[in-house]
């Protein structure tokens, strides 16, 4: 993959001590920005991106050449209006688009880290994308916002930081991985791992990728991201080009054509080895246990407006998960706002056209922004 | 603008933390911060008024008063209002403890039953009163604890809170009741406004 040239990239010289002991510094953060940064500095929003999401958050995506991940909500006039706001977006560290993941070279041994990357944290990802506030002259973003392991960040971003962000913009997310959340993220990995062309996460310096067992961790993930009544509706049991059962093993199904689409696609983007670090970033992810049992205790220095959003469908983050984060807000008279939205798209409606979500961020957001 | 938030407004004071449950499209609560420079939350059953809210750019949470107030600290507001919706709740007794947990004070409204009209209606025509104030059928009214303005005082006694305030509303018109005059507030009052304390 040659993709340097689309992608801007820092150089975080700063030594930055990790949750597992290692000290990492001299490592590249890539980024992606939209709109303008005003003279006042102060209309910055910086969007944390999911499991499988990049910097590439709207417009085309250069790389793949396909719409960003969040073109629904981010754009000219959209919820997250570029026209407006500055919207910064760094891919995560241990991730494949750019910033220092499993994939480079480790200069030491000159050769490709593999799975003797560092296991990183959430906690890490966000104290590696804070340098890029440092980078843009930013001291106050006007908001942080993301879904899933995007929203996992913003608390984290919040408590490590509560004086650097206006407002915080949680989305079905939770503050604690819950053993189903760890057990579908075991699921991909083991899918991974046992593939034969896995090498003990060496394939990429024998020129080999583990694409079945990629592919298989993203079409179990992508089940966990819709709805049983989203998919019902969407595929029934309706049969993909035939008339008729064929009596083997082949795609009979619509919904299993389009789970082998979406497994097929996934491998020409995304590292195997990225997928085992991020997953189990966002399983060691307990704020609650961080702040000894006390969620509250992780908000307590910050004045930051927050607005939670969860999806009535989403079982994967259910709306009971993200109602802990606005009562631990709640119990110490934080400024915090709740909807659940109405909607059958499952876990991957805060990525989708979904009407009353794009108009609560946009509306929160706007109002927020002239106080 | 209801008469009932203009006297809600000028039970509270200045710059003081104001929970509104059952906050509607945020009427209220713009209201307030407007005259009275309050720090103000809500909380609201519905999906669509919650949208309305933070489209006003007020602070909303989407809950149950029912089971949601269990969130707040003890004292964690100057004043808690719930307008006209005591009648409405399974246990109207728990979330009237809850509100003065949650609240140094509280401030609640109630349709009164015992208006003259609603007493005629079922007298005359023996069957459940609809009225300007109550338009609801028995069937399908959210309304499943009806009380009168007497009842909210004998309430007071029984479950033990001290009524500091009590105003009663007719055709924009307001009066104080008391002791003396309770038997005839209670007939013709529309609304009654208590401001309590536990």
């Amino acid at each position: 993959m040659n993709i340097k040239e689309n992608i801007k990239t820092i150089v975080i010289k700063k030594p930055l001590k990790l949750d597992c002991g290692q000290i990492i510094n001299n490592f590249p953060l890539a980024y992606e920005t939209y709109g303008y940064l005003n003279e006042k500095k102060d209309n910055a929003i910086l969007v944390c991106h999911a499991l499988t999401g990049d910097q590439f958050v709207t417009g085309i995506n250069p790389i793949t050449k396909k719409d960003g991940w969040w073109s629904y909500a981010v754009g000219p006039n959209k919820s997250i209006d570029t026209n407006k706001y500055f919207v910064i977006c760094a891919n995560v560290i241990g991730g494949c688009m750019g910033s220092f993941g499993p994939s480079h070279i480790n200069q030491e041994t000159k050769k490709i880290y593999g799975t003797d990357f560092p296991v990183i944290t959430i906690n890490d990802i966000v104290n590696a994308q804070v340098n890029l506030l440092d980078h843009f002259g930013i001291t106050k973003l006007f908001s942080v916002v993301g879904g899933s392991m995007g929203g996992m960040q913003v608390l984290q971003f919040v408590s490590n930081f509560p004086e650097k962000t206006k407002t915080a913009i949680p989305i079905a997310c939770t503050s604690s991985h819950s053993a189903q959340n760890i057990a579908f993220n075991e699921l991909g990995r083991q899918a991974i791992t046992a593939d034969h062309n896995w090498l003990d996460g060496k394939y990429l310096s024998n020129n080999n990728v583990p694409d079945k067992g990629l592919a298989v961790a993203r079409m179990a993930a992508h089940i966990t991201y819709l709805s049983k009544k989203g998919l019902q509706e969407k595929f029934g049991r309706n049969l993909q080009e035939r008339d008729d059962l064929k009596f083997g093993f082949d795609a009979d199904f619509q919904i299993e054509s389009y789970l082998r689409y979406q497994g097929s696609v996934f491998v020409d983007r995304f590292d195997a080895n990225s997928y085992l670090y991020i997953t189990r970033a966002m399983d060691y992810f307990d704020l609650i246990k961080q702040f000894n049992g006390n969620l509250s205790n992780a908000f307590k220095d910050t004045k930051a407006k927050f607005f939670v959003i969860s999806f009535t469908s989403d079982w994967l983050y259910p709306t009971q998960e993200n109602k802990e984060i606005v009562i631990a807000l709640n119990a110490i008279g934080a400024d915090v706002g709740f909807v659940e939205i109405e909607s059958d798209k499952g876990h991957d409606s805060f990525l989708l056209d979904v009407p009353d979500f794009l108009k609560a961020l946009k509306n929160f957001l706007d109002k927020s922004y002239i106080e | 603008m209801k008469p009932e938030y203009k006297i809600i407004t000028n039970m509270i004071n200045e710059k003081s933390r104001v929970l509104d449950v059952g906050c509607n499209d945020g009427t209220l609560m713009e209201f307030l911060k407007k005259n009275k420079n309050v720090d103000i939350r809500g909380i609201e059953i519905s999906k669509e008024k919650v949208q309305v809210c933070i489209s006003k750019g007020l602070t909303v949470i989407e809950g149950n008063a029912e089971f949601d107030l269990k969130q707040f600290p003890n004292d964690s507001f100057d004043y808690v209002v719930l307008g006209q919706t005591l009648q409405a709740f399974i246990n109207p007794e728990i979330v009237i403890k809850e509100l003065l947990r949650v609240g140094k004070k509280a401030i609640v409204t109630i349709p009164n039953f015992g208006h003259w009209k609603v007493r005629l209606n079922l007298l005359t025509k023996g069957t459940m009163p609809v009225t300007k104030t109550l338009p609801n059928e028995w069937y399908n009214t959210p309304n499943i604890h009806m009380c009168t303005i007497k009842d909210f005082f004998k309430f007071s006694e029984t479950i033990n809170f001290k009524i500091f305030k009590s105003l009663a509303l007719v055709n924009n018109s307001v009066s104080n009741i008391n002791n003396s005059n309770l038997f005839i507030k209670n007939l013709y009052s529309e609304l009654g406004i208590f401001l309590i304390e536990k």
